[in-house]
């Protein structure tokens, strides 16, 4: 059978070292399982965070060979194995020990975003009525896993750590989907130029690239935000139509 | 806004664990635009050679100083400077809507200001503004250059139409085809552009009702998402075309005619 040899990050709180482990890899193996093997048989207090091996839960983001990726769905047959494969935690969140990683700063973020805010019932049983064809254009967005591959490869996050100032494309991907919602009434446009930070974003689409779920993060979610900040804050010929225009949306 | 208690660690400019070429693309990108930068900037600054029988050169596109029946301002005034030529005139209008566009400013950020080089590669600084200060806050008129844009595509058309007639007569030629084959790409590129998305629909919540709006926005939202074709593509043909009426002009290469 052949093997391949995997460096993985071993060490808590940033201070560690990569360490060699060789093992036995098989047809159809993900990199989650040579991990899992690697730990039944050499690490037994290796720690790594997964959940469903089933690329829907979120939880095995790691970085491979240097690119942010879910462990559960990168096959070994994807990568090229005469090399020791690198497996280290994200980069962008405080590292807590070997493979994992604390993105709770990402739960804090979320509740800083004004919920979603409906439009007055359309019905007098208190529902509403919404076209499949207004809902469409969000319902992308709806397929996030949380697993946060996008905060980790965006570099306004990973390089110049500027969680204070900016919400990252995850949440910037959140909030396009309750600002184009077809019932929400809520404005978030202001926040997102001076409380959200995304200005900050210089669409390189890292986080597109990463996607493990394929939304199209920069041309579908960022970029149309940015328009609409540009019409709030930079057009004044837009400002205009839609003042006579007398709408919102 | 939500704090990291941990510090977090930084690359070195070039740093990074991946073991793909990831220079490659941001290497091309840096020759393919600069490439392009010098052949314009070199070009504009000719001032002749961008007329050959019907043709006009895309750079020198409207003519405005020549002779008084083509020239949009008759003969050109004795007090503007010889260098100043028609194309300097005329091309910070297509050069501002591509240097604002949304795919280049991804794309140059990366190859020529190395912010980041790739992704995940470490950059050469650790100051970051972003495009919400001067001078990367003006990227968001990006809009205003669409609407000259569209107002170059319709020149450009009337160009094309010229190309059609030789001395008054019906005809195709080999430049004919080049023009057309410039401003069918050059139109998909603009047509293809998210700000005119927004434009034509993007800024609605809702489209019910508006059937018209949703099959138009439907539209350059699929033009949209080869908008990178249509930014490499057209960046060729708008130099070929310029480059094919140049060499024709000079009598390097024989114009084939077709029709």
């Amino acid at each position: 059978m052949a093997t391949a040899t995997f460096r993985i990050w071993r060490g808590e709180r940033s201070s560690g070292q990569f360490r060699d482990y060789t093992t036995e890899v098989a047809a159809g193996m993900v990199v989650l399982d040579a991990v899992h093997q690697i730990q039944a048989e050499q690490a037994v207090d290796l720690a790594v965070r997964w959940n469903c091996k089933a690329g829907k839960c979120g939880s095995c983001s790691a970085e491979i060979n240097g690119m942010p990726k879910l462990m559960c769905m990168t096959r070994l047959n994807t990568l090229a194995l005469d090399k020791p494969v690198t497996i280290e935690p994200m980069k962008a969140f405080p590292h807590v020990r070997d493979l994992v990683t604390d993105v709770s700063w990402n739960y804090e973020v979320k509740q800083r975003i004004p919920m979603f805010k409906p439009r007055p019932p359309d019905a007098p049983d208190g529902t509403w009525r919404i076209a499949q064809e207004d809902v469409e254009r969000v319902q992308e967005f709806r397929k996030c896993i949380e697993c946060y591959l996008c905060q980790d490869v965006c570099h306004v996050l990973r390089e110049h750590q500027m969680h204070e100032q900016f919400i990252g494309p995850r949440f910037l991907v959140y909030a396009a989907a309750l600002e184009m919602h077809p019932l929400d009434v809520g404005d978030r446009v202001q926040d997102l130029r001076t409380q959200f930070g995304i200005g900050l974003c210089n669409i390189t689409k890292c986080c597109t690239k990463v996607c493990p779920e394929g939304i199209t993060i920069t041309d579908n979610a960022i970029i149309p935000l940015k328009e609409r900040v540009v019409d709030r804050f930079f057009d004044p010929l837009s400002k205009l139509f839609r003042i006579f225009a007398g709408r919102k949306t | 806004m939500s704090q990291i208690d941990v510090p977090l660690s930084r690359s070195g400019f070039g740093q990074t664990h991946r073991v793909d070429n990831w220079w490659i693309q941001p290497l091309a990108v840096f020759l393919g635009l600069a490439g392009f930068i010098v052949y314009a900037t070199w070009a504009a600054f000719q001032g002749q050679h961008f007329r050959f029988g019907p043709y006009l050169s895309p750079f020198y596109s409207p003519e405005l100083f020549g002779d008084p029946h083509q020239g949009w301002f008759g003969t050109r005034p004795s007090w503007i400077p010889a260098w100043v030529t028609g194309a300097i005139l005329i091309l910070w209008a297509p050069g501002g809507f591509r240097v604002t566009c949304y795919y280049y400013r991804g794309t140059y950020y990366k190859a020529f200001w190395a912010d980041p080089p790739s992704c995940t590669v470490g950059e050469p600084r650790k100051k970051y503004l972003g495009e919400r200060a001067f001078p990367l806050i003006l990227q968001n008129i990006h809009r205003y250059f669409l609407y000259l844009a569209l107002v170059f595509l319709i020149i450009l058309a009337r160009d094309v139409w010229n190309a059609f007639w030789f001395d008054g007569r019906f005809g195709v030629g080999l430049g004919t085809l080049v023009l057309m084959t410039n401003l069918v790409l050059l139109s998909c590129y603009t047509f293809s552009c998210h700000s005119l998305r927004h434009l034509v629909g993007g800024f609605r919540d809702r489209f019910s009702g508006a059937p018209t709006r949703r099959r138009v926005y439907d539209c350059v939202s699929c033009l949209n998402l080869r908008h990178m074709l249509f930014a490499w593509c057209s960046l060729f043909t708008v130099a070929f075309s310029d480059l094919y009426v140049r060499m024709c002009s000079m009598g390097v290469w024989r114009d084939w005619r077709i029709v």
